[in-house]
């Protein structure tokens, strides 16, 4: 007898009080929890997900499309990288200000090479507001999940109110389980010593933010 | 090769000592006590708060519960679409009957790679099956790359809490624990390196950096498994977990069976729930989800290993298979007033606390002294039902589980029906009980003994002689009134002529 066989026979004689016709699953359990939590308009979902961010230590910027290159611009000066590193489908008018030389992600090849770059620029998938999360798809302007990781500092620029959702239940609804899916909230961190929250491990320990607001996305999207 | 050891020592399986023989000697360990009572007590409070903020907090508990239950009830089936849809997805799917037989494929996997390391995320099913020390026998090196897991394998140590395992050391430790034994494992630790949280958290950035970079076999748990998607899920702080899932080319995950969800809509319950019971997150910091494996992005292949070791015969118990609810929160560990004074250690087992004290008995069954005496470590207080994200009713199980030790009676081990013989060491209880059923169905003697009783109170020892000491050691005699209850009922005509 395989293992197989043997963990199922042993489930089957495990559950033999449980009948036969058993509540099936879309009557098992009533799902009496909120779809999401407060009554909000969606600028304050918006204020809600910047002060979450800002709360676990991800730094948050608003702006909007014309100014967008600018502030990516500023924000890598800060850091002053000499390569930053770009998902194959990023508009290419975010980065069109950016002085450090662009590192296109597929020409990474091994972890050590990504290791050397400092900076990170992606899009995202979608963000939650009452979690201050965002989340990564591996959509063209997000790349491979190794690229977030590796280098230290993550600047991710969200869509808003287009790519908000309030809360955990809306953003699973939204989101293909068939993709390799990173939620992010905040820099890594860690809780190990102490029980005490410590930001920065081994994830970015910079995460910033960027909400653009605006009717604009369209055209950067195209 | 020096500072081989890895983990607990599995080859023999380890033999711990009572639950009352390690606590007492915990209790005096000054330092523990006090390192425990500083974390158990931070997280507690935070817990609370974020529990709070979701007005939710009792319908999203009663959910996971009956979402797990209706899991349980109906497992083979779910067992058998997962295994459909992780093979589909471009997963390979093997089936572990119990330890050794899980650590076996692991290390045939690992050694058809031809590697000789491996990184791992923190994961209680590969701890539960001493797997570390089994790669260790086949000439493999497993890296934890938790921060904790580090703390615990560079100190040579055992963990001591499900979510925190280095919890009983405090910075200073920690500290000296790196200073001494990073070298003998990579990159030493920074000259001059402080006991401060984030030095020391740097520290462990630069160590494991090296080992993540040039990792070829990463070895994971899984906090979910979706069956309806054959999706994984691992929820992680520090960005160990995207390392050793994102950069190596092999992937191995050996999980619990009885971490399936039916459907990805259910993961809308726990990702609420387990973050603000374990760390008191709203969200923590990283979460990954896989379904099998992504062309060009991750590992190329991944093997799941799905473990029994003991789940189906905690299955087989109607009133204890609610432990199969568990999520890992650690929150029960954390209310817990034994725990926080015993420590995690006394519990002889990677599960300790109040879901380990009726989760080992359960999975190792109660032959040993140690798991023998688990349901005993508890006051019933109730604390860890309370917090409890999927309300296991932890003081049912742990009465269920004396009853089973103290009377013996059926139980299902390895899959088979067995008759248990009432425990040695409970002679006297059964026949202080026997003699309880006795008394109260003659009521005649009752009478006479409490009469007697209340005539000689001033002669009544303070501790109990014979078989009876060790119960008394710890407990106050009740002290007998002057007249037993029930005269005093007759005499004042139920308390109405009181005043006379």
């Amino acid at each position: 007898m395989s293992s197989r066989e043997r963990i199922l026979g042993r489930v089957e004689r495990a559950l033999a009080d449980v009948p036969r016709d058993d509540t099936p699953y879309d009557q098992a359990f009533a799902r009496g929890y909120l779809r999401e939590h407060g009554d909000r308009s969606v600028e304050q979902t918006v204020e809600l997900l910047a002060e979450n961010l800002a709360d676990y230590r991800a730094i948050v910027h608003r702006t909007d499309p014309e100014e967008l290159p600018y502030l990516i611009m500023r924000l890598l000066a800060q850091r002053g990288p000499q390569y930053v590193l770009v998902p194959p489908g990023l508009p290419p008018e975010w980065m069109s200000a950016a002085d450090p030389t662009r590192v296109h992600d597929r020409a990474v090849s091994t972890p050590h090479e990504l290791d050397k770059v400092e900076s990170v620029v992606t899009g995202c998938a979608i963000a939650i507001a009452e979690t201050g999360t965002i989340v990564l798809d591996g959509g063209p302007d997000q790349g491979r999940r190794r690229i977030t990781l590796v280098p230290d500092h993550h600047i991710c620029v969200v869509r808003v109110p287009d790519q908000v959702v309030s809360s955990v239940p809306q953003a699973l609804q939204r989101l293909d389980p068939t993709r390799p899916l990173t939620w992010i909230s905040g820099p890594s961190a860690t809780s190990d010593i102490e029980l005490d929250r410590v930001e920065g491990v081994h994830g970015p320990r910079t995460l910033e933010v960027v909400l653009v607001s605006g009717q604009a996305s369209a055209e950067v999207n195209s | 090769m020096s500072g081989t050891f890895v983990g607990m020592p599995a080859f023999p399986p380890p033999v711990y000592p009572a639950f009352p023989v390690a606590a007492h000697e915990a209790v005096n360990n000054q330092t523990l006590r006090g390192n425990l009572r500083h974390a158990t007590h931070t997280i507690r409070a935070k817990r609370a708060k974020a529990v709070a903020e979701l007005s939710d907090w009792a319908a999203l508990r009663e959910a996971g519960k009956q979402i797990k239950d209706h899991t349980l009830r109906h497992l083979d089936r779910y067992l058998l679409q997962l295994e459909e849809s992780v093979t589909a997805a471009g997963g390979i799917v093997h089936w572990a009957a119990d330890a050794d037989e899980a650590n076996r494929i692991v290390t045939q996997l690992v050694q058809e790679t031809g590697e000789s390391e491996v990184v791992k995320v923190k994961s209680m099913a590969t701890q539960e099956i001493g797997l570390n020390e089994a790669l260790e026998a086949a000439g493999i090196r497993a890296y934890e790359t938790d921060l904790a897991e580090l703390i615990v394998q560079l100190g040579k140590d055992r963990p001591s809490h499900i979510l925190v395992p280095a919890i009983h050391r405090n910075r200073g430790e920690i500290r000296e624990i790196f200073v001494r034994e990073m070298s003998e494992w990579g990159r030493p630790a920074p000259e001059g390196l402080t006991d401060s949280p984030a030095e020391l958290a740097e520290a462990a950035r630069l160590h494991l950096r090296e080992k993540f970079l040039r990792a070829k076999v990463g070895i994971s748990g899984a906090n979910f498994m979706v069956a309806d998607t054959g999706t994984l899920v691992v929820v992680e702080s520090e960005g160990n977990g995207r390392m050793c899932l994102t950069l190596p080319e092999t992937l191995i995950s050996v999980v619990g069976i009885e971490k399936i969800v039916p459907t990805w809509q259910d993961l809308e319950v726990f990702l609420q729930t387990l973050p603000r019971s374990s760390t008191a997150e709203r969200m923590n910091p990283y979460t990954s989800t896989w379904t099998g494996t992504t062309d060009g992005d991750g590992p190329r292949t991944f093997h799941l290993v799905l473990l029994d070791n003991g789940r189906t015969d905690t299955l087989a118990d109607e009133v204890g298979r609610q432990a199969l609810r568990c999520i890992r929160c650690s929150a029960c560990l954390n209310v817990c007033p034994v725990y926080e004074r015993a420590g995690g250690h006394a519990y002889g087992s990677v599960y300790p606390g109040p879901i380990g004290a009726i989760l080992s008995p359960q999975l190792r069954g109660t032959a040993s002294e140690i798991d023998a005496s688990l349901p005993y470590a508890s006051s019933l207080c109730g604390a860890c039902y309370e917090v409890c994200p999927v309300a296991i009713d932890i003081p049912e199980v742990l009465v269920h589980l004396r009853e089973r030790v103290v009377e013996g009676g059926p139980v299902t081990r390895e899959g088979n029906k067995v008759v248990l013989q009432p425990a040695k060491g409970h002679a006297a209880e059964r026949a202080a009980m026997r003699a309880a059923r006795w008394t109260f169905t003659h009521p005649g003697a009752l009478r006479t003994g409490q009469r007697l009783a209340s005539r000689t109170r001033r002669f009544h020892p303070r501790t109990l002689p014979g078989p009876g000491k060790a119960w008394s050691g710890t407990r106050d005699l009740p002290a007998v009134p002057a007249e037993p209850f029930r005269d005093w009922w007759q005499r004042t005509n139920g308390g109405k002529d009181e005043a006379k």
